[in-house]
């Protein structure tokens, strides 16, 4: 049976070793965005304030600034393509986007399939947006009951395991939070800083954000994965440690009305060069 | 001899980070890709047989003499023939949800009596109803004006006749473009992702974002998948085609 399966798979484990095999640099995906003058960069564009549309339909926020910054620097023009939590690690192995910017959380299995470079230029724990007439106190209480979550996020399974509740995952965050209103689920389980920014929008009433944060996680940009020790990452890890060390992600923070969070001052302290005054 | 089996893709999914068949060796995700595999065969089955009900009764209707029930199928066809499936799933399962009654387990909670699945089936059942109007009809047309005034000069009333000679001459010529549509509508029920009906789709997204590293696999699990279930319902068709053919009729 064994060595049925092995010849099956022969084929295919071949490919693989191939692949892994091919570790010179070649820098493939940089060229090409030298070459064309222009920058693809996947960013999210249902996640307010860090990646949305404005009235005009362009996509603004927090980590379309940052894309805007990476292009400048590069000098070549920017492109923005709007990913989903579920397709954007395969825009960027397709090649579909050169870079990926997305709230992506900084997670081991992620980083075997694309580039994640530090240093991580943001944090977010989980947690749940719920109506205060339910007055809920702790995540044991979501046991057995539907919760709106979101398809792509790593945390609906962890919830579903360690509390029981039954995530109903929608694939963007407008019909989760719609559902949510409609009292179809008690709860809309998501990154606590983005529901933040959803309480202080003032669209909100009604609702708070109960229950102690959970799994705090970094997030990552991305660069392909054969990119990762190349031009390209060693490159976006620079952009990454000036942003910490210049105030720029501190600055955006305020900018787009996100509530400052400890990490980023953290490392913004981390980061300081150590003959400023 | 389950755990050779497991151990050797437990083995595959450490050398090849692209390839963990973790519904394999995970009882969890197993019981995921199980759950979502029974959830779209039940959304098959129901979609498929409502269809067909109303594919019936639209065509019996579009030859009534009142105009307006005329017109009502009409009205019908477009609407549902001529819009996106998955903005019908949407509207149905958020707009139209609304107004339907509720119940509360707890006092806030306001679960619809039709549940997701629900709306999935009414929805798809409409979408796919409205075309197989249109093929019953081609077929209603093609049984000879003469056999039906044969029927009537028999005695027969007019639904009688809808039913024993134009319905049963009319389905054997329907039939392959029917079983075309119906093979369209079993793939079609993906769609009801977008309104988190637990179907394969849906369960095999979950488990490739939760396992990125399970995503091949699960693409061969839904293309395998869909070729079966397709296959299944294809060959039952063709059986029940050359059962029921009239030598001499229809080619």
């Amino acid at each position: 049976m064994i060595k049925l399966l092995k010849f099956l798979l022969a084929p295919v484990t071949g490919l693989a070793v191939a692949s892994a095999a091919s570790a010179e640099c070649t820098n493939d995906t940089w060229n090409k965005v030298m070459d064309r003058g222009k920058l693809v960069v996947g960013v999210k564009a249902d996640y307010k304030p860090w990646g949305y549309r404005d009235t005009d339909g362009n996509i603004i926020g927090m980590e379309a600034d940052m894309a805007a910054d990476v292009a400048r620097t590069m000098g070549v023009e920017l492109e923005m393509v709007a990913v989903q939590s579920s397709n954007r690690m395969q825009f960027l192995e397709q090649g579909k986007i050169d870079l990926m910017i997305a709230t992506m959380s900084d997670r081991a299995d992620r980083r075997e399939i694309v580039g994640i470079v530090g240093p991580n230029y943001y944090t977010s724990g989980t947690n749940v947006l719920a109506p205060a007439a339910i007055g809920l106190k702790e995540w044991q209480e979501l046991n057995g009951k539907p919760v709106c979550g979101k398809q792509g996020a790593f945390y609906n399974q962890i919830v579903e395991e360690r509390y029981g509740a039954e995530i109903v995952a929608f694939v963007g965050n407008a019909e989760a939070k719609q559902a949510l209103r409609d009292k179809k689920c008690i709860a809309w389980v998501y990154d606590d800083s983005s529901i933040m920014a959803d309480l202080s929008s003032g669209e909100w009433d009604g609702f708070e954000m109960p229950l102690a944060t959970e799994d705090d996680n970094p997030w990552g940009l991305a660069v392909p994965k054969d990119e990762e020790n190349c031009i390209f990452g060693r490159f976006m890890s620079g952009m990454q440690y000036n942003w910490h060390r210049n105030g720029t992600l501190v600055g955006l923070e305020s900018k787009w009305g996100i509530q400052s969070t400890q990490y980023l001052v953290n490392q913004k302290e981390r980061f300081k060069d150590w003959l400023a005054d | 001899m389950i755990e050779t089996f497991q151990e050797f893709f437990r083995s595959v999914a450490d050398h090849h980070p692209t390839w963990n068949f973790i519904f394999f060796y995970e009882e969890r995700q197993w019981n995921k890709v199980i759950g979502g595999l029974w959830v779209t065969i039940k959304l098959s089955l129901a979609c498929v047989l409502f269809s067909v009900l109303i594919g019936i009764a639209g065509a019996a209707m579009q030859g009534a003499h009142n105009r307006f029930v005329r017109y009502l199928v009409a009205g019908y066809i477009q609407f549902f023939r001529n819009t996106p499936p998955v903005v019908q799933l949407l509207f149905f399962y958020f707009a139209l949800g609304r107004f339907t009654p509720t119940y509360s387990p707890d006092g806030w909670l306001e679960l619809p009596i039709i549940s997701n699945v629900g709306w999935a089936i009414v929805s798809l059942s409409f979408f796919a109803g409205a075309f197989n109007v249109e093929i019953f009809r081609a077929g209603v047309e093609a049984v000879p004006r003469s056999t039906q005034e044969a029927a009537s000069a028999l005695g027969f009333r007019r639904l009688q006749i809808y039913s024993h000679v134009v319905l049963p001459l009319a389905f054997r010529v329907s039939l392959p473009a029917l079983n075309n549509n119906l093979v369209n509508l079993v793939k079609t029920t993906t769609q009801a992702f977008v309104i988190a009906v637990p179907e394969l789709l849906y369960q095999s997204v979950t488990i490739w974002n939760d396992f990125p590293s399970a995503q091949n696999p699960m693409m061969a699990v839904l293309f395998l998948s869909y070729l079966g279930l397709v296959g299944i319902l294809v060959f039952g068709m063709n059986r029940w085609e050359r059962s029921i053919r009239i030598p001499g009729y229809g080619g």
